[in-house]
């Protein structure tokens, strides 16, 4: 009986596991069919005859115009120049909301949380209407300042918790051993977060990575500015769908997020549940 | 000189030594004790300066500049400076009010997340009792696939599923015709287009979201699980409840703060869904397919621009999403975590 129980557990373990992993599948699979067997009558599960023609027409560009690599030159600028800014910033505010007590301190902690929940749909239309004053559409530059600012509710909530969690003591050692400010950062309190900075970081570079609202918005006109996201909608919006080519695409855009996520699953895990769930 | 943590707890027994390597007089504790307050009392307000900045002009900025713009008379001639814009009071919302797109698109945004929310929620729950009775091994394969799902790109998630429902050569059709009659397949469903009209649309929006939505409640369940003492749950099997009764009369309210913060999470994130609906219902393609995120962003960004009726829109939408995050709010202060 308890046998059988568990077989029927792990058989339900199984099916959500093959479900959740259906479509990811069926994009790499598609992503190696050649034409005939996309748009076949029958279609099946894996590619009869597999071919790198799809990645290829991706890499050199002869879908759009332009090769695959521009558009992964200005993903990678966007995203890890908006996640060191950020987590240098966070982490700042990180330890100022954990470890002093000032007066806005709980209005500052309950506005992260409110404007965390502001709509980037709304947002953009008065963030477009400045950029264009100050001359940052079209700009990668404007992309970073809006990545950085709107990851920052999320990871100063997270990290938070990772500074909180640091024994005051470790510090105030230091601080009688004549250690001053600075060094008390980088020697103690840095090495100690550091586990945390990596996981907001893992937060930070799938939400800038991902973000599609904003880059198709400011970025409309300028091909040669597009990131990953905005080039994969491209692809698909122009009428033609070639969908061989648009899941090659989206899987050269997805790899590098699983990737980083596969890595540094285990950490994101707990991350995610002490920023989301509870404080 | 400090060099690792762990010295740092034994060396205050030691003579304090600079970072030069010179020996120096020990502060008095007064001093230190001075120096220190001062410090600690405008400490946190530079740390918190340059995150302050950056949310204050780029988030809290455009926000009240929507307000403004929502009662002003804004679109293409303001922008180009060949007109001056001028106040005009009410006049965008009740523009907004009168129009059967904002109503419409309204509809959308409230029925879908009527649909969405339960179903990610119920989804996700199940998975996470699931993941608290599996092995160890089982449950961290089950759990990262899951997290797969979640880590997708908005963008690559909603592109694979308009390819799946695609009514040439998409496995959903196809599938559909080859299920017996009985359970509603059959040829009707060969080419049938689930992006022509909302029902369709909306339900593949649904799907994937849950698909998306499902892990971080599954892992949020989990975690609050692992808190409930296994013996609760036993006590209560012993003395003959079933999984439903045990679940409803045990977990639930034990779970009931997590499940009221992710009730709260999925309402926001669902009433305001834009990426995955964007892109399912054709890139502003169908207009009888709007939400209201979709419709206000369609003003703004649709020639020829309205920019004061689509900052009215945006208000409405982050007027009712605020209401929920006060709830939000209230929940996380309850709870403690706003400490």
């Amino acid at each position: 009986m308890r046998k059988l129980r568990r077989i029927a557990l792990n058989g339900a373990g199984v099916v959500v596991a093959l479900v959740t992993l259906f479509p990811i599948f069926w994009m790499v699979s598609t992503a190696f069919k050649p034409a005939t067997e996309i748009y076949s009558l029958t279609p099946r599960p894996l590619p009869a005859h597999p071919t790198w023609a799809n990645f290829a027409s991706v890499l050199n560009g002869s879908v759009i115009g332009m090769p695959y690599w521009a558009f992964l030159r200005n993903s990678l600028v966007v995203t890890l120049s908006s996640v060191a800014v950020s987590s240098l910033v966070a982490l700042l505010a990180a330890v100022g909301v954990a470890r002093f007590a000032f007066r806005f301190r709980t209005t500052y902690l309950i506005m992260l949380l409110i404007v965390q929940m502001l709509p980037q749909q709304a947002l953009v239309i008065a963030l477009y209407l400045d950029f264009r004053r100050l001359g940052l559409l079209d700009s990668l530059t404007g992309l970073v300042l809006l990545y950085i600012a709107f990851s920052l509710p999320v990871t100063i909530w997270m990290l938070r918790n990772f500074v909180a969690a640091v024994p005051r003591g470790l510090e105030e050692a230091a601080q009688i051993d004549g250690a001053g400010p600075m060094s008390v950062f980088f020697k103690i309190l840095l090495p100690l977060v550091a586990p945390g900075l990596v996981t907001t970081s893992v937060f930070a570079f799938i939400f800038a990575w991902n973000e599609f609202v904003f880059a198709s918005t400011f970025l409309g006109t300028d091909q040669a500015k597009y990131t990953l996201p905005v080039y994969v909608t491209y692809f698909f919006g122009k009428g033609s769908a070639d969908w061989g080519a648009i899941m090659a695409a989206s899987v050269l855009f997805t790899l590098p997020v699983m990737v980083f996520f596969l890595i540094t699953a285990r950490r994101l895990r707990a991350g995610l549940i002490a920023g989301a769930v509870k404080g | 000189m400090l060099s690792s943590v762990k010295q740092a707890g034994v060396a205050s027994a030691s003579p304090p030594v600079n970072p030069n390597g010179r020996w120096f007089p020990p502060p008095s504790v007064r001093d230190l004790l001075r120096a220190g307050k001062r410090r600690r009392r405008l400490a946190p307000y530079l740390l918190l300066l340059p995150s302050a900045a950056a949310i204050g002009l780029l988030l809290v900025w455009p926000a009240i500049q929507l307000v403004v713009y929502s009662f002003q008379d804004y679109g293409l001639p303001q922008v180009t400076g060949a007109a001056p814009t001028s106040w005009t009071g009410f006049a965008n919302f009740r523009l907004v009010l009168s129009d059967p797109e904002f109503w419409s698109s309204l509809r959308i945004s409230v029925l879908f997340a009527l649909a969405a929310v339960p179903l990610t929620l119920a989804a996700g729950t199940l998975v996470g009792l699931l993941l608290n009775r599996l092995g160890r091994k089982m449950a961290a394969f089950v759990s990262t696939t899951a997290l797969l799902a979640w880590a997708m790109p908005a963008v690559s998630a909603s592109v694979i599923f308009v390819w799946l429902f695609d009514p040439d050569g998409g496995v959903v059709d196809w599938l559909l015709t080859k299920l017996p009659s009985w359970l509603g397949g059959g040829p009707r469903w060969s080419g049938f287009s689930w992006t022509n009209a909302p029902l369709p649309a909306y339900t593949v929006i649904t799907l994937l979201v849950v698909w998306q939505g499902f892990p971080f409640i599954a892992v949020s369940v989990l975690a609050g699980l692992k808190t409930i003492p296994a013996e609760l749950h036993e006590a209560a099997r012993v003395d003959g409840a079933g999984a439903w009764r045990v679940f409803w009369r045990v977990t639930y309210p034990l779970l009931k703060p997590i499940f009221l913060v992710l009730l709260l999470l999925s309402v926001i994130w669902d009433f305001g869904i834009f990426t995955q609906a964007y892109i399912v219902t054709g890139e502003l393609g169908n207009r009888d397919e709007f939400n209201l995120g979709i419709l206000a962003y369609d003003k703004a960004f649709t020639m020829p621009p309205a920019y004061g009726v689509a900052s009215a829109l945006g208000v409405v939408l982050t007027v009712v999403l605020l209401v929920i995050t006060a709830g939000y709010v209230r929940a996380n202060v309850r709870q403690g975590a706003v400490r």
